[in-house]
């Protein structure tokens, strides 16, 4: 195992529900640069992982090691640490009392002290980076969901985070909008951009993918080449998964 | 065409009661009397400009400062009532439960005369002082609630999106979650400024010097000198030139928030 190298170094993860047993002891890494996808049926647990690695979700018992610091030890400043993991959620959250402009700058100057002029620099850079420069002083209910998402994933890209993780970012827009978020996601990822990413999107997952994990009950059932994986899985409930979604 | 003509004849008879009502209205009320007892021009002039620049000036002035007073409290309170330490919820809870339950008269004359006497307590400003400091007491119980409700309003997410930018739990309410839920709760403040107008009625019971009465206690004043009702008329048309707008506002802001949600 790589562990000590891992950008994410996940360590017999589980998580408890009051007695519900949401996560069944994951093993998982995330390397430098590489674009993990993770697929599952709903209550498989892929989105409790991906929370337990910014500790939006308590685990409770087991290890999440983020670029070499332990998340889970209580001695942790958490907030740093997250100033350091880009977050896109499925429906957007983007700050609605601010403008788009607003939304990107307020961590940066309350997390990074970043000077106004800074902040808003970097709001701009990557407002180009997701195609919409033209929309800084937009607020979000004039977006559309698409758009929404597309400054969502710049928000988090205006903290300079090492690794972005992105839960189901284009389960809640119409078909026609998840194009132009898929684009954005790929880019990033050639530019080299570590990526966790739970979603449905099996076309992303084998074009742009380094690696594919099936989740299900709770438990890593198949993990491997996504190509491989979507092709030729070998598991039974994979297998069954998969003629159902594709 | 059956079922239209029994609506039109169901419609008839609502109208033919209006008129017959507004009818009887007219022929038995005595005119003269009213006028004489409720519109006294005379009276009513001599009231003037006593009952702008003394009565409604107080009624405005004491409701600001317990508005304003009420509300830095309430959002303490609403603050403490969502707090992870439990002491703190428990005492915002007692405290709301009390002062909710009680009647807002009996706490201003609890703090007008009792506790001055009972403490030896000389209140900033008086008795009046005493009287405001009661509607600040009461007004922030109501109002914690409102602001409690309007941050609970504020959706999860957001919290979660502030959060996982690295943004401290301290951050995260003041710039993200109370930003939202003071849009969300302005039309129900709103409302409880309109109460509070009509509470400060109430400082009449603690006894006001001729300086410091507010609206009610002044028409009542006029009205024991004068021996007319005319005075309490007068008050009435200025309570409500104050409260109309702004309840006309809080229906504007009301449906505002509907239209863009």
């Amino acid at each position: 195992m790589t562990g000590v190298d891992a950008a994410i170094d996940v360590q017999d993860l589980h998580k408890y529900f009051g007695d519900n047993e949401v996560l069944k002891g994951i093993d998982f890494q995330v390397e430098h640069g590489q674009v993990v996808c993770v697929i599952g049926p709903s209550g498989s647990g892929k989105s409790t992982l991906l929370r337990c690695t910014n500790m939006l979700e308590i685990p409770t018992s087991g290890k999440v090691i983020v670029e070499g610091i332990d998340v889970t030890d209580p001695d942790t400043d958490i907030d740093q640490v997250r100033s350091r993991i880009g977050m896109v959620f499925q429906s957007f959250n983007l700050f609605p009392h601010l403008d788009v402009l607003g939304n990107l700058v307020l961590a940066q100057r309350r997390v990074k002290k970043r000077s106004k002029e800074e902040a808003v620099e970097c709001a701009r850079k990557n407002l180009a980076k997701v195609g919409l420069l033209d929309k800084e002083g937009a607020y979000p209910a004039h977006l559309s969901g698409g758009q929404q998402q597309r400054v969502a994933i710049a928000r988090a890209l205006s903290m300079d985070p090492d690794m972005m993780l992105f839960d189901e970012p284009t389960s809640a827009l119409d078909p026609e909008l998840v194009g132009d978020v898929l684009a954005v996601m790929k880019n990033l990822a050639t530019e080299g951009m570590t990526m966790m990413v739970v979603t449905h999107e099996m076309g992303f997952a084998r074009e742009v993918g380094d690696k594919l994990v099936f989740m299900d009950g709770g438990v890593i059932v198949e993990e491997g080449d996504p190509r491989e994986v979507l092709a030729n899985p070998r598991h039974d409930r994979t297998q069954t998964f998969l003629s159902k979604v594709l | 065409m059956r079922r239209t003509t029994r609506a039109k004849l169901n419609l008839g008879i609502l109208y033919a009661i209006l008129v017959v009502a507004l009818g009887l209205l007219l022929l038995l009320a005595d005119w003269s009397a009213i006028k004489e007892n409720f519109f006294d021009t005379s009276v009513l002039k001599s009231l003037w400009p006593e009952i702008v620049t003394v009565a409604a000036k107080n009624t405005i002035v004491y409701t600001a400062i317990a508005f304003v007073g009420g509300l830095v409290f309430a959002l303490l309170l609403a603050l403490m009532k969502l707090s992870p330490v439990a002491p703190y919820r428990w005492i915002a809870t007692g405290y709301i439960e009390l002062f909710r339950g009680l009647p807002a008269l009996v706490v201003i004359i609890g703090f007008g005369f009792a506790v001055p006497i009972a403490f030896n307590w000389r209140p900033p400003g008086g008795t009046v002082g005493a009287g405001v400091i009661a509607l600040i007491i009461v007004s922030a119980a109501y109002m914690a609630e409102t602001i409690r409700a309007g941050i609970q309003a504020v959706p999860k997410g957001q919290t979660e999106a502030s959060r996982s930018l690295g943004m401290s739990g301290t951050w995260t309410t003041t710039s993200v979650v109370l930003p939202q839920a003071f849009r969300i709760v302005i039309p129900p403040l709103t409302n409880e400024l309109v109460i509070l107008i009509k509470d400060t009625s109430l400082l009449f019971v603690i006894g006001l010097a001729a300086s410091e009465r507010e609206l009610t206690t002044f028409s009542r004043d006029a009205v024991s000198s004068t021996q007319n009702s005319s005075p309490l008329v007068a008050a009435a048309a200025l309570y409500l030139i104050i409260t109309l707008p702004l309840t006309r506002l809080v229906a504007y802001l009301e449906r505002r928030t509907q239209r863009a949600r």
